[in-house]
């Protein structure tokens, strides 16, 4: 188990959350950046690998004064970060590079400094996926939830319910960027987007970044915060065309990478204290919550009714309100292994007491990749 | 339609590759055409020179009997060019197995009338002289039969 020797010793996002409107794309890598380094108490000159996705790893180098010996631009959606961590961590240990920065940095709302968006006509989503009227992730993200529902009996309530309870967290959080109380009804009386699937079951548009560094575990020890170990990693790809889905009731991605990170770790299942799972919409922790194996197929929507996730339960869950209510800047994964890392320090707004294992789970695009990282904070 | 101007905005049109070019064919001429391999007998969609279950180049063009069953769906509210809202954005199983995005027309787009399973039928909009897309619409009675729940792969 390799991964057991690297570690996180800088962790930050950025300064402002919310709407950003004075800094670029790429300024809001530059803040995450600066903000994970002076946490670690380094400098740009002390970093010798970088890894982004959704920015030119060269125009962060060049933008930082870094010097890398090691570059990742796998960019694969919002859990390209994920694939980063477990990258760093097979580099360090080979030798290619000894304090990796991976950064995000998304004007997702205020889109200062931002590319296009758009898929080429000649492309496949061009031509079989786009000619029937998608727009962007709430019409094809959302597409299998009726075939799971229907196999599994799940019902509109089931997805409010993850709404509702991440807001309970999100109360609990004051970079939050909604934390006024929610119920079912409000839920599903929002404003319809792409039934059944109404606003408060999307996730939010904002602008943030965040900011993660890695070294080995042996000079873990020497930086200023407490050490948060990679114990497992893992990462999948499905496909680009939510229609070609090998089963709308499951993603096999996510399963290829959990059980990759768990089967690295070492752990069960009854070893993880909390939990992280992308939610760019209510139905993305069901299917979390099943493919990584925490519950049978067709369980959770009522392993969540029954507060397993809320505060006080035996799994929590998306602790710091989620993409539905803390924020989702486009490509989330980088926020969801923040709040482990917080979690596993014991510095987080709504803290797991005594947690020890994390597991940051993420989706990139529409159920086309995933990353799974286990994080501890004893040193294996 | 035959307008020199610029048309009213239609629906996004794809554009043909070399390896898709038999499919927009086939739609022009009112046929669904999918692929098969002769090695292991897989029918897959979409178009590709080759198996993607056993990475034959061994493959051949059949068209597709043309019914589907409806295998899930949303109901878009916002406004979209090219579309009136709100429209159902769905995901068919073909006879033959594979699955495709595609509306379903003639048919009220509400959660009562799109139900999961429904029995299909193609049928094809013609967007300009290169492109038609292949849309579905409720079976005819007399041609209705048990929905396929055969898996995919
Ligand atoms: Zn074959």
């Amino acid at each position: 188990m390799k991964q057991k020797s690297v570690a996180v010793v800088g962790a930050a996002e950025t300064t402002e959350m919310g709407k950003i409107p004075n800094l670029s794309q790429l300024g809001l890598h530059a803040d995450g950046a600066l903000n994970a380094m002076a946490d670690a108490g380094l400098t740009a000159a002390d970093i010798d690998g970088i890894a982004c996705a959704g920015e030119s790893p060269v125009n962060l180098a060049q933008y930082m004064g870094i010097v890398p010996t090691w570059v990742d631009g796998t960019s694969v959606g919002g859990c390209s970060f994920m694939l980063h961590v477990r990258h760093a961590a097979a580099a360090i240990n080979e030798g290619l590079a000894t304090t990796i920065l991976i950064t995000h940095g998304e004007s997702g709302r205020s889109r200062v400094g931002v590319g296009g968006y758009g898929m080429a006509r000649a492309s496949q989503n061009g031509q079989f996926e786009m000619p029937y009227g998608p727009m962007g992730p709430p019409t094809m993200f959302t597409i299998p939830w009726l075939r799971y529902a229907k196999t599994y009996g799940a019902t509109a309530e089931d997805l409010a319910n993850v709404a509702v309870i991440q807001r309970e967290w999100a109360a609990l959080n004051p970079r939050a960027s909604y934390r006024d109380p929610l119920t079912v009804d409000d839920v599903l009386g929002s404003r319809m987007i792409a039934w059944p699937f109404t606003k408060l079951l999307c996730c939010l548009v904002t602008d943030g970044g965040g900011a993660l560094i890695l070294t080995s575990a042996d000079r873990a020890k020497d930086f200023p915060q407490k050490p948060v170990y990679v114990l497992g990693t893992g990462e999948s790809v499905e496909t680009q065309m939510v229609s070609q889905m090998e089963d709308f009731t499951t993603s096999r991605a996510f399963r290829v990478s959990g059980k990759k990170a768990f089967d690295e770790a070492g752990i069960t299942h009854d070893d993880v204290d909390h939990l992280m799972i992308y939610d760019a919409f209510a139905h993305l922790p069901i299917y979390g919550l099943e493919d990584l194996g925490f519950v049978g197929k067709g369980e959770a929507p009522a392993f969540i009714r029954e507060r397993n996730t809320a505060i006080g339960g035996k799994l929590p869950l998306n602790t710091n309100g989620g993409g539905l209510s803390y924020m989702h800047s486009g490509m989330y994964g980088m926020y969801a292994m923040q709040e482990s890392v917080r979690q596993l320090r014991g510095i987080a707004p709504a803290q797991v007491e005594g947690a020890e294992i994390s597991i940051a789970h993420g989706v990139g695009g529409m159920f086309a990749a995933s990353g799974t990282i286990i994080f501890s904070n004893v040193a294996p | 339609m035959s307008a020199p101007t610029a048309p009213a905005r239609t629906r996004p049109i794809p554009e043909p590759t070399p390896e898709t070019a038999h499919f927009w064919e086939g739609t022009r001429t009112g046929e669904l055409r999918i692929q098969r391999c002769s090695d292991c007998a897989s029918a897959y969609f979409p178009p590709r020179p080759f198996c993607p279950a056993c990475s034959s180049r061994n493959v051949e063009v059949e068209a597709a009997s043309g019914r589907a069953t409806l295998y899930s769906y949303v109901i878009h509210h916002r406004e979209v060019p090219g579309f009136t809202s709100p429209y159902a954005i769905a995901v068919v199983e073909l006879e033959e197995g594979p699955r495709m995005m595609t509306n379903i027309v003639e048919c009220e787009q509400t959660p009562e009338a799109l139900v999961l399973d429904m029995a299909l039928e193609v049928t094809f909009e013609q967007v300009n002289d290169e492109i038609s897309v292949p849309l579905f619409r409720p079976a005819e009675a007399s041609q209705s039969r048990p929905a396929s729940t055969e898996a995919v792969r």
